[in-house]
């Protein structure tokens, strides 16, 4: 018998059950575009940037289960749009000044701006006034440049075991915290934490470690996000 | 004598049998109890209920009457609705910080008062109206206002800023209200005599399957606004496994301009619970939750006493309304959140957490309240339940239209000499009701809520029904000396503060539309932006989350559709290519001034 | 058939720009042989002697005298280019956006640890543009026609883009000459 299969931009392709649009697509050959989503974490769908049309309804592909023969559009003119002006909100929202941002070339927020094409956001920029904490000796937040996705919270909690993070506020004010309520460097956070690497952009960063491969070698210098993952 | 951070924190967490799911009562004891819940307390909590203190800390920041830093003795809640706006809210605001001399947001030196704005409290027909404590006050003036702090500073009890009762159950003993029910047109469904039991003995004669096929036949459809048929969301209640289900009623009534759920839960308390009684026989649940904004606290009592005499006349608790069947309602109170009206957002914080809403699959029907089937329904759908099985399906649905059977409960408020709460059959023409209400200069109406749409006179022949002008019941009326764009740009700012922040397009596009909007009504638009709001309110419909970001940047794109050239009016293209956003002037105005002080200095 | 006229400037931006177009090496030859620069301070002209074909715009509006600038480009040049992340996004002197404008200048003139300033006054010379409330990309202040992002934008970056402005040709970067940094 043949496997389940859904049909991803005009292409049938198989899943297993269970799994999600995102994850089906991806072991395709087909890498959908997301920044809070990473392997190993449970689904959040707070970027919204994987959204697909699955059989007529705008979902975030990394929390929706494929099903089978469901039709799922990814690449189309308005979906792009939609991803486009959502990473562009992300830009505008916070203070990522890429030009100075040690994570340049690693970020995948970035990384999304080239693939997507992006030459500069046309909507307003917000030049919001956040707060960096550096008082860890081995890690830092930097608030400006948070997209809040969680990535860190989630780590913490579900792969270190730790309660370091927590997502505090609500609307515009909504940010990350430390748990404790304390400062980074009286929140238990250790620079072995799994969770100090989860961050796609520069909002959590290890101290002394920036810049140090050289511009040209970066991951996204030469090829897209996505690139890797689906050559693999 | 202050009480013990500790013995607070003891206290609060026996209450709810050490149950961490029971956090939003426990945060909502300790700052009743301490005006706050401090990071002393977040860790006793932590220690107690062996919660993290993250999800503790998250909660607290997340809930608008919860607050890590003590507050004051007496909390004055301004609602700054819109609606209240229109009936001098500015002057009343004005008149509480002049008299505190204390900002809005602001703590006087001694704690004894701090002053706030809050969204829609569920009083649009008694406006301008706040809150003090629990103790709700209505129909303020500046003079008025002048008076609770002066009456607050001589006496020190809320409660006793209440001189004159309101009518019905609002003089009930224990609720004590000067609300009133602004009753102005009951009908034959939800507004009509009950006969207390009955429906629950009716629908006990019945098998399960049969009262669900009863609401089916009598085509009742959800009255929060969505309009999702409330007999297959119990079918799917009911066929999903599990041995524990729950009845959650959605009494979170936060739509700004809506009131009649507070109306039914005062005055027809027992139809609720029927229903809720009911639609648990129905799914197989034992056990329902009543979620209760936090602005209707002062109902909690009463609800109380009217569940316990339910019990005590066998229509709660064991072997009701027949051998086997058990069902019990417990009261979760909310924190002051309007996202907490979306289902999931709802469960979540019944469970303990902030209000962001879930993914979506699993639904609540498959995987709600602590991971079981759950179906949560409006206050008046439960009431329409009642209705259905006391009366019959087909009394129910010969009223309205062939999509919308039955009648709907509209609030209205706003530019109307007649202001309060109308059940009107479904397919009621817009006209006909600002005819009822007495809404005659009506240029633009806000039909269900912020949420729902703005329309002009060019709508006004359509019906209210789900296949038409669909709407959760709010109604308001504005006349022609009120500017769209400002109602609108007034209904951003609540969106902004509402947005729970979980997704990108809702926690920036209403920002993003709420400035936009400022600009262009300061006379700094472009055609282009309105291609952007299109283009921004487009992402945000498809792409949000929940509910809320689905729909939040109507007041933009519906005022846009039936104002447009009040829009066009406003926004020009800038000559020479410049961008109209950007003014010289404006842009050098604070260095002009640091400039001329400096000058003064020297 | 005159040549295609090219004006640039810098705004508030630091010339890295300008010296990414000089790095396109012996290119610059072949440019000179196919454009005409008109006020640039590649060549040192002050003003515009007539209309030009593309405007490229390094830097963001900081002051008036940036917006003027600005102002004065869109209205002589058929296509304007925002050219690297100051123009496109403000940049690094968008920095002091974060910051109040009188805090900004107390800490440049007054209370900043290396301030040497005897008269103990912020410079207010009428002749000193004012500054403007934050720093704005250039596309707040005036409409952009193309935005070449980068810190600086690579000399090969600013080469494919002149070659398709002044071909007519759409304006579509390759992947790798497409980044922010």
């Amino acid at each position: 018998m043949s496997e389940p299969c859904i049909i991803f931009d005009g292409r049938e392709i198989p899943f297993v059950p269970g799994q999600t649009i995102l994850q089906a697509a991806e072991d395709a050959g087909a890498w959908i575009p997301r920044l809070c989503h990473k392997p190993g974490l449970e689904p959040y769908g707070s970027c919204r940037v994987c959204v697909v049309r699955a059989n007529g309804r705008t979902v975030s592909s990394c929390t929706f289960p494929a099903s089978l023969g469901m039709v799922v559009e990814c690449d189309t003119p308005d979906l792009l749009a939609m991803r486009k002006l959502i990473v562009e909100m992300l830009f505008v929202e916070g203070n990522h000044f890429c030009m100075s941002c040690e994570k340049s070339g690693h970020c995948e927020l970035q990384a999304l701006g080239y693939r997507l094409g992006i030459t500069a956001p046309q909507l307003e920029y917000q030049f919001p006034r956040r707060q960096v904490d550096a008082s860890h000796p081995d890690v830092l937040i930097d608030h400006n440049r948070c997209i809040l996705c969680t990535r860190c919270v989630r780590t913490s909690r579900d792969l270190d075991g730790k309660d370091v993070f927590a997502v505090v506020g609500r609307g515009p004010h909504r940010r990350i915290a430390a748990s404790a309520g304390t400062r980074l460097r009286d929140s238990g956070a250790d620079v072995s934490d799994r969770a100090v690497d989860a961050c796609p952009v520069g909002a959590l960063l290890r101290k002394r470690v920036g810049f140090s491969v050289p511009v040209g070698l970066r991951p996204y210098d030469a090829v897209p996000i996505g690139s890797q993952e689906v050559a693999r | 004598m202050t009480p013990s951070v500790d013995g607070v924190v003891r206290e609060a967490c026996h209450s709810v049998g050490h149950d961490p799911t029971r956090l939003m009562d426990v945060a909502r004891a300790v700052q009743a109890r301490l005006g706050g819940v401090p990071a002393t307390a977040i860790d006793a909590i932590h220690d107690q209920l062996h919660v993290s203190r993250g999800q503790v800390r998250s909660l607290v920041s997340f809930y608008a009457f919860l607050d890590e830093q003590p507050g004051a003795r007496h909390v004055i809640r301004v609602c700054d609705d819109v609606v209240d706006r229109l009936a001098g809210y500015d002057r009343v605001a004005r008149a509480f910080s002049d008299e505190l001399g204390i900002p809005l947001g602001g703590t006087t030196a001694d704690g004894t008062f701090s002053l706030q704005r809050t969204a829609c409290i569920g009083m649009s027909d008694q406006a301008p109206a706040a809150l003090v404590g629990d103790v709700v006050v209505t129909d303020l003036s500046a003079e008025r206002a002048r008076q609770v702090v002066a009456e607050l500073r001589a006496h020190g009890d809320p409660q006793r800023l209440v001189k004159r009762l309101g009518d019905g159950n609002n003089a009930h003993p224990l609720v004590r209200a000067m609300v009133r029910n602004n009753i102005r047109q009951a009908g034959p469904i939800v507004m009509s005599e009950q006969k207390r039991g009955e429906a629950v003995r009716k629908a006990a004669a019945l098998s399960p399957v049969e009262v669900i096929r009863a609401v089916k036949t009598a085509r009742l459809r959800g009255r929060g606004g969505a309009g999702f048929p409330t007999g297959i969301k119990w079918e799917m209640a009911r066929a999903a496994p599990g041995a524990r289900k729950f009845v959650l009623c959605n009494a979170d009534e936060g739509e700004p301009g809506t009131f009649k759920d507070r109306v039914l839960l005062t005055e027809w308390p027992d139809r609720v619970f029927a229903g809720m009684t009911i639609a648990g026989y129905a799914i197989g649940a034992r056990e329902g939750v009543l979620y209760l904004r936090a602005e209707y606290a002062y109902l909690r009592a009463f609800l109380e006493d009217v569940l316990a005499r339910r019990r005590s006349d066998g229509l709660l608790g064991r072997d009701v309304p027949r051998r086997g069947f058990e069902f019990d309602i417990r009261i979760q109170m909310g924190a002051g959140a309007y996202v907490c009206g979306e289902e999931s957002a709802l469960i979540e914080s019944c469970e303990g957490r902030r209000g962001d809403p879930r993914n979506r699959p699993p639904f609540p029907a498959q995987r709600g309240y602590l991971g079981c089937p759950t179906v949560v329904n409006n206050v008046e759908t439960l009431c329409c339940v009642t209705r259905i099985l006391e009366s019959g399906s087909a009394a129910f649905s010969e009223l309205g239209s062939r999509q919308s059977a039955g009648t709907k409960l509209l609030s209205i408020s706003g530019d109307v000499s007649r202001p309060g709460v109308y059940e009107v059959p479904f397919g009621t023409p817009i006209q006909d009701v600002l005819a009822l209400c007495g809404g005659r200069d009506a240029t633009a109406l806000q039909v269900g809520g912020p949420s729902g749409r703005m329309v002009g006179p060019a709508d006004f022949e359509r019906t209210i029904c789900y296949d038409d002008v669909a709407t959760g019941g709010a109604l308001v009326v504005f006349d022609s000396s009120r500017n769209p764009l400002q109602i609108a740009h007034a209904y951003m700012e609540f969106f902004e503060d509402e947005s729970c922040g979980y997704c990108t397009p809702c926690r920036v596009g209403n920002v993003l539309l709420r400035r936009g909007l400022e600009k262009v009504l300061a006379g700094r638009g472009e055609p282009a932006d309105l291609e952007q709001f299109e283009q921004i309110a487009k992402t945000m419909k498809a792409s949000s989350r929940c509910g809320l970001g689905q729909t939040s940047f109507n007041p933009v794109l519906t005022s846009l559709q039936s104002f447009r050239y009040q829009y066009e009016t406003l926004v020009k293209e800038a000559p020479g290519g410049r961008r109209r956003g950007f003014d010289l002037d404006d842009a050098t105005a604070e260095a002009t001034r640091l400039r001329a002080a400096e000058g003064v200095r020297s | 058939m005159s040549k295609p006229r090219v004006a640039t400037t810098s705004l508030c931006g630091c010339f890295g720009c300008h010296m990414s177009l000089l790095d396109i090496d012996e290119r610059i030859l072949q440019l000179a042989e196919i454009v005409e620069f008109d006020k640039s301070p590649i060549n040192d002209h002050k003003d515009f002697t007539q209309r030009c074909t593309v405007g490229l715009i390094e830097g963001g509006c900081a002051n008036a005298e940036n917006v003027h600038v600005l102002r004065r480009f869109r209205e002589m040049c058929d296509v304007l280019v925002s050219v690297g992340d100051c123009a496109t996004t403000g940049g690094i002197p968008a920095l002091r956006n974060l910051v109040p404008l009188e805090e900004c200048l107390q800490e440049a003139y007054l209370k900043g640890p290396s301030v040497h300033n005897p008269s103990a006054r912020i410079p207010d010379d009428p002749e000193i543009p004012l500054l403007l409330d934050k720093v704005y990309p250039a596309h707040e202040v005036v409409k952009i026609d193309y935005h070449l992002p980068g810190c600086p934008p690579s000399a090969d970056t600013l080469w494919e883009a002149l070659n398709a402005l002044l071909s007519g040709k759409p304006l579509a970067l390759p992947y790798a000459l497409l980044k922010y940094d």
